[in-house]
């Protein structure tokens, strides 16, 4: 049996609106796992259902063995992370962390102890007598995962904690989050829109659409493998390239070019998706287009172009010299490509 | 430095503004400090005369009413509590209906609220009537619970809380759950301290609305000892005016001065707190 345990877990609004359908998940003690979806796909709800702010309408979550849909969410023994803070404008950053200790009834010098404690960790010591209007946005960051941890719950849920950092911050927290996660072993769930957050994070990857959940995999199963064409648009920077066509005997027909893929399929509603760094750019390769437009990154480049009028990009590196309208020569790899079948979405 | 004409003009205008506020009250205030003669035959004063404490005095020690057994000290106190109680309770009573209001949902809380709001159109004059019948059933006529009690509930302060609480993001409410804040702690613990200054505030208006009642402790105290400031007003040092003696104008404007204290004190005291509860805004 697993440490936490979602059975078919729906969630429906008063107005109707289907937030989560059917959901089943296990979830192993220690385990990181990341639910990464678009904006309202149901990944923020199924947390807050976790942690006991909304109601379950149909199926059982299980923690440590217990059923724990009936019970109120202090009694949980969860701690969330929110995407504001949510700090205790009116409390220093010590009686923030201190909070949820003393409703436990837990004794002062011991409360004393393990905010201190924490609060060295996260090297946050200097600041327990301030408010948190006095800190920044880095600080209260770790002031939220401080009162989390200070409470030491069997699982800590962080609900896109960290999409009101700048850029930098936000890499810089992204590593802290991974350091403690590994040095306390706490389960964690953590729930953003961003897929390199994803997909640096977790031991695991959920990957949630319209409420239902796409896969469930490793970050590399994700990336080498998508189960379907939702995951592969969405996981994966920048995105992959998918181009309609048609398959006859294992060609892929796309405008004027084929693609032999070495299999005997028959598909007349097809994506053929390949990473735009997968597409292999030689002097002698098979297919040739124009470079419209060329992004350049540094040390990478994006060249973006057309297939009769399907458009993809590729990405190599910026040693090669290629401006825009020059022509350039590719091939795709059959051992490369993703299809899928554009009836359901579903890997071929 | 050199102003703008239109600095002056506005500065001129506040000026005059000022003026208009203090001045009676200067006058007020000097006058009492004269003995009686002098203000009948010179009328108001503008400078201080020498019968301050004489005048303060009698005005706070010398029992008058027909009973001639009531101090204008005692008038003091009985305010002051009808006042206290009544800013207190209207304080804590609307803090926390707003509360059931806003975080508990419970079906027609939002017809209950305009209820509520309602009663705005219903002020104690209009039903005195009906609140008198009931306090005199009650048997609370000259006792303070019964000048205190028919007061005590507010729809303005009510809405005002109700709007304040609004504003606070349910992210906390949620935290505070997950850290195991029952409803009772959560009123506690963060819905006051974070209201301190509309605490404040509301507790302002109230006491000065508490102090100044006048009708209610008219209708409701036929005993003397209950009597209040402002009813005294009227009343007190006017017994001697139909003799020979002369009005006691002095005593009159001092018992004026001190009936203005203790609610300029209040706004003075928590206005600091006021202040500063706006300045540091934590939200």
């Amino acid at each position: 049996m697993s440490f936490l345990e979602l059975q078919n877990i729906t969630k429906i609004y008063p107005n109707g609106t289907k937030a989560v359908n059917e959901t089943s998940l296990n979830i192993d003690n220690g385990e990181f796992v990341v639910f990464v979806g678009p904006s309202g796909c149901g990944k923020s709800t199924l947390l807050r259902m976790i942690a006991g702010l909304e109601d379950i309408t149909n199926g059982e979550i299980s923690l440590d063995g217990n059923v724990i849909n009936n019970i109120d969410p202090s009694e949980r023994d969860v701690a969330m992370v929110f995407q504001n803070y949510a700090l205790y404008p009116h409390m220093s950053v010590f009686n923030n962390m201190a909070y949820g200790l003393k409703n436990r009834g837990i004794s002062k010098e011991e409360i004393n102890n393990k905010v201190n404690d924490v609060a060295k960790l996260l090297e946050i010591d200097q600041l327990l007598t301030r408010k948190p209007s006095m800190l920044s946005g880095g600080q209260r960051q770790r002031v939220a995962m401080g009162r989390a941890i200070v409470r030491n719950p069997k699982i800590f849920l962080f609900d896109e904690p960290l999409s009101n950092l700048d850029a930098k911050l936000r890499n810089q927290m992204r590593l802290e989050i991974k350091r403690l996660q590994r040095q306390m072993g706490v389960t964690s769930i953590f729930v953003t829109h961003d897929q390199t957050e994803a997909m640096t994070l977790g031991d695991r990857i959920v990957v949630i659409n319209n409420g239902v959940v796409e896969q469930v995999g490793t970050p590399k199963e994700i990336y080498s493998k998508p189960n379907t064409k939702f995951v592969a648009e969405f996981i994966g920077s920048p995105q992959m390239n998918l181009f309609n066509c048609k398959i006859e005997n294992g060609i892929a027909h796309i405008a004027d070019m084929r693609i032999n893929l070495n299999n005997s399929a028959n598909i007349d509603d097809a994506s053929l998706g390949i990473r735009p760094d997968d597409i292999l750019i030689s002097d002698n390769g098979q297919h040739t287009c124009v470079a419209n437009l060329v992004e350049y990154l540094g040390s990478d480049m994006i060249i973006y172009s057309k297939i009769g009028d399907q458009e993809f990009s590729c990405k190599l590196s910026s040693k090669i010299n290629l401006n825009a309208g020059d022509t350039f020569k590719f091939d795709i790899s059959n051992t490369l490509v993703h299809l899928f079948d554009n009836t359901n979405g579903s890997r071929v | 430095m050199k102003f703008k004409p239109v600095e002056i003009l506005t500065h001129i205008i506040l000026i005059l503004g000022v003026l208009l506020m203090v001045l009676p009250i200067w006058f007020s205030f000097a006058t009492s400090t004269h003995d009686n003669v002098s203000i009948m035959t010179e009328g108001m004063k503008f400078f201080l005369g020498e019968s301050f404490s004489q005048n303060y005095n009698e005005v706070l020690n010398e029992k008058g009413g027909w009973s001639e057994e009531v101090t204008a000290a005692r008038m003091f106190v009985n305010s002051f509590i009808m006042a206290l109680g009544i800013a207190t309770l209207k304080v804590v009573i609307s803090a926390m209906s707003a509360y059931a209001l806003v975080y508990f949902r419970f079906k027609l809380a939002v017809p209950i609220f305009w209820l509520i709001f309602i009663t705005l159109l219903v002020p104690l004059e209009v039903r005195i009537f009906p609140s008198y019948k009931i306090v005199s059933d009650l048997g609370l006529t000259n006792t303070y619970t019964g000048l205190i009690l028919p007061l005590v509930a507010s729809a303005t302060a009510t809405f005002f809380f109700r709007q304040f609480y609004k504003t606070i993001p349910d992210e906390l409410l949620e935290s505070a759950k997950l850290d195991g804040a029952n409803s009772w702690r959560f009123f506690i613990d963060f819905l006051l301290p974070l209201s301190k200054t509309m605490l404040a505030a509301m507790f302002i208006f109230m006491f000065v609305y508490g102090y100044s009642q006048y009708l209610w402790p008219l209708i409701m105290t036929t005993d003397e000892k209950y009597w209040t400031v402002v009813m005294g007003m009227k009343i007190i040092f006017t017994e001697n005016y139909e003799g020979v003696a002369l009005p006691r104008t002095g005593e009159r404007f001092a018992y004026i001065i001190l009936s203005m204290l203790p609610p300029v004190l209040v706004v003075v005291i928590l206005q600091r707190w006021f202040i500063k509860g706006l300045i540091q805004t934590e939200k």
